[in-house]
């Protein structure tokens, strides 16, 4: 069995060591993030529709506030499931 | 476990770190809008300063620090702080989290901003809040709690 698990753990890493090379350098212009249209707009825009100075952040809590609001929504709803099925009960 | 918890070097560096990291967490959060951080990486920042507070001067130590009950309250309060900001949008007229619906301040951008860091201390609230109770939810029972005090 921990054959098994270290065989798993080793061709699971090769793979992602061997998908990793074809990953665009870092900065690199030509990379499809850094050509696609809306990162020029969120990059000139960003600042005056947000007011916020942090691209990251005003993509997290702004343009994606939904999403944000929803990934809150899921440590909260795991937050409670974990109360409810371990927290210890004094009587 | 019990001889690192008897540490004299470490139950001092740890009471004097937690205030500080602790400061970090709310500097993490709070800058949010204006450099690397935000809400998620400041509440386990905090949550780990409680965490790490309790895994030394026990669990019993650290439930008088943050009680089971301010755990869910403040757990609910980040997420309803987060909510009510998107809804406070839609009656002023928005959509749900259109910040600059928001008539505070005659510069929409400057709402945004402000609104934006409100909604990052809900986050913080709630992240802290939930790393903490998974701490001591999943942490075991502590068997002589007054062993470790001598």
């Amino acid at each position: 069995m921990k054959t098994l698990a270290l065989f798993v753990v080793v061709i699971t890493g090769a793979m992602l060591i061997y998908a990793g090379q074809d990953l665009p350098a870092f900065g690199d212009i030509n990379s499809p993030s850094y050509q696609a249209p809306m990162t020029q707009y969120f990059i000139e825009n960003s600042r005056t529709e947000s007011g916020v100075t942090n691209i990251v952040t005003a993509l997290l809590a702004s343009y994606r506030g939904y999403d944000t609001l929803g990934e809150t929504a899921v440590i909260f709803t795991a937050g409670m499931a974990v109360i409810l099925l371990l927290r210890r009960r004094e009587r | 476990m019990s001889r690192i918890q008897e540490s004299v070097i470490i139950r001092t560096v740890v009471r004097i770190m937690v205030p500080f990291i602790q400061l970090f967490a709310l500097y993490v959060i709070m800058h949010g809008a204006s450099g690397p951080g935000g809400g998620f990486q400041g509440g386990v920042i905090f949550g780990a300063a409680i965490i790490l507070y309790a895994m030394i001067y026990g669990i019993a130590e650290g439930k008088k620090k943050m009680s089971d009950a301010l755990d869910k309250i403040l757990a609910s309060t980040g997420l309803t702080i987060f909510a009510a900001t998107g809804l406070a949008c839609i009656v002023c007229g928005g959509m749900f989290l259109q910040y600059h619906a928001v008539p505070l301040l005659p510069d929409p951008a400057k709402v945004s901003r402000y609104l934006i860091d409100l909604v990052e201390i809900g986050i913080g609230i709630t992240v802290l809040a939930v790393m903490i109770s998974l701490f001591f939810d999943i942490s075991p029972p502590e068997s002589e709690p007054e062993e470790a005090e001598e």
